[in-house]
C-alpha cells in the first residue's frame, strides 16, 4: 500500500462522528430523497434478511407450520421442541460437535494472536538481520490459498496418526501471515520516540511488549481475536475432510450439513435449530465486534 | 506493497545512541525465538506442502489410498482437457459473479446508509448479519429458501405470474444460485468496509463537489466513489479471493453438479482427493497448482494495474 500520509487513527466509528450541528444539504438530505432511501432499505431489508429471520424463528416451529409456502413465520405456535431434538438425537451427536467448534474457534483465535504478535514484534522493534526477508516470507504465505495445499496436509496428518485427534483439526492453522501483518502495522504506529526512550531506561524487550506495546495496540489485537475466532468456527473444508472418516470429529458446521443431509428434508425445522446453533456466538461477533473488525482492517490494509 | 518499509530503531533521524549500532547477539537470539512460532507454524503447513503438492502432482495412487510411484506428467496432461476447460471456465463464471455483485449490491446499500438519517446504524448492523453465516450454514438456508416444498422466492414470484426454474437443477440457474449464497454472505462484510471508507470521507469535499455542480450519478462516479477507491480496492482482492476458495457452498446445495455444472476449481480438488474414495491425490495436486497460479496472477493483475487507479489518502 503505497501510502505516504501519516497514520491516522482508522476510520472512527461510523456515525459517532457528527460534525457540530449546521444545516447544510450534505448534512441532511431532502425529504424526497429520505423517503425514497427508506424505501430502497427497507425492500432490501426484507430480501436480505428473511433468511435470517426464517433460520431464527423457523427453528421453533413445528415441521408443519415451516414446510409450507410461505414458511408461516408469524402467528401459530413456538417451542423448543426442534432444539431439544437436536440436541438429542444421536446420528449426528451436536454435543461433540459445538466442543469441537469451540476448541478450534478458541485455540486459533489463541495462536493467532500468539505467533502474530511474537513475529510482528521482532519484525518491528527486534534489531536482527534478515528481517525484511522474513516479514515478506510471511506475506508470500498470504498468497497461497489453502485449498492449493491442502492435499498434502491432509496426508501429513494422517501420516502423523493425528485424524482422530480433535488437534488435527487446529494444527495447520495456529500460525497465520495475514494476522502477522495486521500487527506488524498496527505496531508500526507505534512512536519511535517512546521505544527509544523505553530501550534506554533500561526496559527489556519482554517488558516493553507486555506493558507498553501490547496494551496500547488493543484495537488491533480485538480486530484479529474476531476475526481469528470467526475464521475458525466458520472454517468447513478441512474439518469436512477430518471428520468424513470419524463423526466425533465433526464441527457445528460439518454437522450441519450431516443433518441435513441425513433428515433427507423431512425435518428442515430441526435443521434450522442446529444453524441457529451455529450462529451464536458469530451473530454476537457480528453485532458487537464489527466496529473492531472494520478498524482493525482498515488501519493495516486500506490506508 | 509496501514503500515506505523503515524500521523504527534505524529510522530515527536523530541518529540511534551509540551503544546500539552493533547487533546484540542477545536480541537477535530474542528475535529469532520471537519468530520461531509463526515461522515453524508456517514452514510445516504452508510452505513444505507447497512442494509437497509439487511432488504429489506426479504420482498417482494405489489401491489402498497412498501415493503410489510417478506417472509422469498424466496428471498434468488431465489439465489440458475440455473437461479441466469446463472446469475453469465455471469458477471465472462464478468468481465475475460474486466479485460483480459481491460489490455492487452492498455499495447500493451503503452509499444511501451514509446519509444523516435517525436509523441508518441499525439498518447497517441489520445488513451485516449475513457475515455470520458459515459457508455451510449459508447454504442450508439458502436449500431451504429455494426449496420447492417452501420456497418464500418461489412463491413471491409466483404472486407476480412467474413460474420458479429449478433453482438447483436447471441450467443456468445451479451456478448462479451457488455464487448469489456466497454473495449474500461477503456482502456483509464488504458493507461494513464501504461503509467505513464512505463516513470517512471529508464533507467539506462534498460540499465543495456540491456547490460545483456535481450531482447524482456524476456525483457519485466523479467525486464519492474515488475517495473510497482504497476500500473498493479491498473489496474487490478479497472477495476475489473468497470466491476463488468457496468450496461449502457448491458441495452443500449441488454437490457440484447437476452434469458437473457447478464444479469449481476448488470443488474439483475436493471431489478429487476426498469425495466418495476417490483419492486421487496426485490430480488434486496439480490442480491446486493451478489455483496458485490463479491466485497468484489474479492478485499481480489487481495490485499491478487496479492498484494504480487507487487514490490513497
Amino acid at each position: 500500500m503505497s501510502q505516504t500520509t501519516t497514520t491516522r487513527p482508522a476510520a472512527p466509528a461510523p456515525a459517532d462522528r457528527r460534525p457540530p450541528a449546521r444545516p447544510r444539504t450534505v448534512d441532511r438530505p431532502r425529504r424526497a430523497v429520505g423517503v425514497f432511501t427508506y424505501v430502497w432499505l427497507v425492500l432490501l431489508a426484507v430480501v436480505l434478511l428473511f433468511p435470517v429471520l426464517m433460520t431464527v424463528v423457523g427453528g421453533f416451529l413445528p415441521e408443519g407450520q415451516l414446510v409450507r409456502q410461505p414458511p408461516a413465520l408469524v402467528g401459530g405456535e413456538y417451542s423448543l421442541d426442534n432444539y431439544l431434538a437436536a440436541w438429542q438425537q444421536t446420528v449426528v451427536p451436536l454435543l461433540p460437535a459445538f466442543t469441537n467448534s469451540l476448541f478450534v474457534g478458541g485455540l486459533i483465535m489463541l495462536g493467532h494472536l500468539v505467533t502474530s504478535c511474537l513475529a510482528a514484534y521482532a519484525i518491528v522493534f527486534v534489531r536482527m538481520p534478515l528481517r525484511k526477508p522474513i516479514f515478506w516470507l510471511f506475506m508470500a504465505t498470504i498468497m497461497v490459498p489453502y485449498e492449493a495445499i491442502v492435499v498434502p496436509n491432509a496426508l501429513f496428518i494422517r501420516s502423523m496418526g493425528l485424524e482422530d485427534s480433535q488437534w488435527s483439526l487446529v494444527l495447520p492453522f495456529l500460525a497465520n501471515g495475514f494476522g502477522v501483518f495486521l500487527m506488524r502495522q498496527a505496531f508500526r504506529q507505534f512512536p519511535e520516540e517512546l521505544h527509544h526512550a523505553a530501550l534506554i531506561d533500561g526496559c527489556g524487550h519482554l517488558r516493553f511488549l507486555f506493558t507498553i506495546v501490547l496494551p496500547s495496540t488493543r484495537p488491533a489485537l480485538t480486530a484479529l481475536a474476531v476475526w481469528s475466532f470467526l475464521q475458525g468456527w466458520n472454517m468447513y473444508f478441512w474439518p469436512l475432510i477430518i471428520s468424513s472418516s470419524n463423526n466425533s470429529m465433526n464441527t457445528l458446521q460439518t454437522a450441519v450439513f450431516a443433518l441435513k443431509n441425513n433428515g433427507n428434508g423431512t425435518q428442515q425445522a430441526l435443521v434450522l435449530a442446529g444453524v441457529t446453533i451455529t450462529l451464536i456466538p458469530t451473530l454476537l461477533l457480528v453485532i458487537f465486534g464489527q466496529r473492531w473488525l472494520v478498524r482493525g482492517f482498515m488501519a493495516g490494509a486500506v490506508k | 506493497m509496501n514503500t515506505v518499509e523503515k524500521s523504527p530503531v534505524g529510522g530515527l533521524p536523530a541518529g540511534p545512541p551509540r551503544r546500539r549500532r552493533r547487533l546484540s547477539p542477545r536480541e537477535v537470539a530474542l528475535g529469532v525465538l520471537f519468530c520461531v512460532p509463526a515461522v515453524a507454524g508456517l514452514a510445516t503447513f504452508v510452505i513444505f506442502p507447497l512442494f509437497q503438492a509439487i511432488f504429489l502432482s506426479t504420482r498417482g495412487t494405489d489401491i489402498n489410498g497412498n501415493p503410489t510411484r510417478s506417472v509422469g506428467t498424466k496428471n498434468f496432461a488431465a489439465l489440458f482437457t475440455p473437461e479441466f476447460g469446463t472446469v475453469l471456465m465455471h469458477t471465472l463464471l462464478f468468481t465475475l459473479f460474486v466479485v460483480a455483485v459481491g460489490l455492487v449490491l452492498p455499495l447500493a446499500i451503503a452509499v444511501p446508509l451514509s446519509q444523516r438519517l435517525p436509523g441508518m446504524r441499525v439498518f447497517r448492523t441489520l445488513f451485516t448479519l449475513p457475515f455470520a453465516y458459515s459457508a455451510s450454514a449459508a447454504s442450508v438456508v439458502w436449500l431451504l429458501m429455494l426449496d420447492p416444498s417452501m420456497s418464500p422466492v418461489n412463491w413471491v414470484l409466483k404472486l407476480v405470474g412467474v413460474d420458479a426454474p429449478g433453482w438447483t437443477t436447471e441450467a443456468p440457474w445451479p451456478l448462479i444460485t451457488v455464487a448469489w449464497a456466497t454473495v449474500w454472505v461477503v456482502a456483509g462484510f464488504n458493507l461494513l468496509v464501504l461503509s467505513a471508507g464512505l463516513t470517512s470521507i471529508d464533507t467539506e469535499v462534498l460540499e465543495a463537489a456540491r456547490i460545483d455542480g456535481a450531482t447524482g450519478f456524476r456525483h457519485f462516479f466523479s467525486v464519492v466513489l474515488p475517495m473510497i477507491s482504497p476500500n473498493v480496492f479491498f473489496v474487490v482482492v478479497t472477495t476475489t479471493l473468497t470466491a476463488l476458495q468457496a468450496l461449502g457452498q457448491v458441495q452443500v446445495m449441488t454437490d457440484g453438479g447437476p452434469n458437473g455444472s457447478t464444479t469449481t476449481l476448488v470443488f474439483s480438488i475436493f471431489h478429487n482427493a476426498f469425495e466418495y474414495g476417490n483419492n486421487d491425490y496426485g490430480l488434486a495436486s496439480a490442480q491446486g497448482l493451478v489455483l496458485l497460479i490463479v491466485g497468484i496472477v489474479l492478485a499481480a493483475v489487481q495490485f499491478g494495474v487496479i492498484e494504480r487507479r487507487v487514490h490513497y489518502r
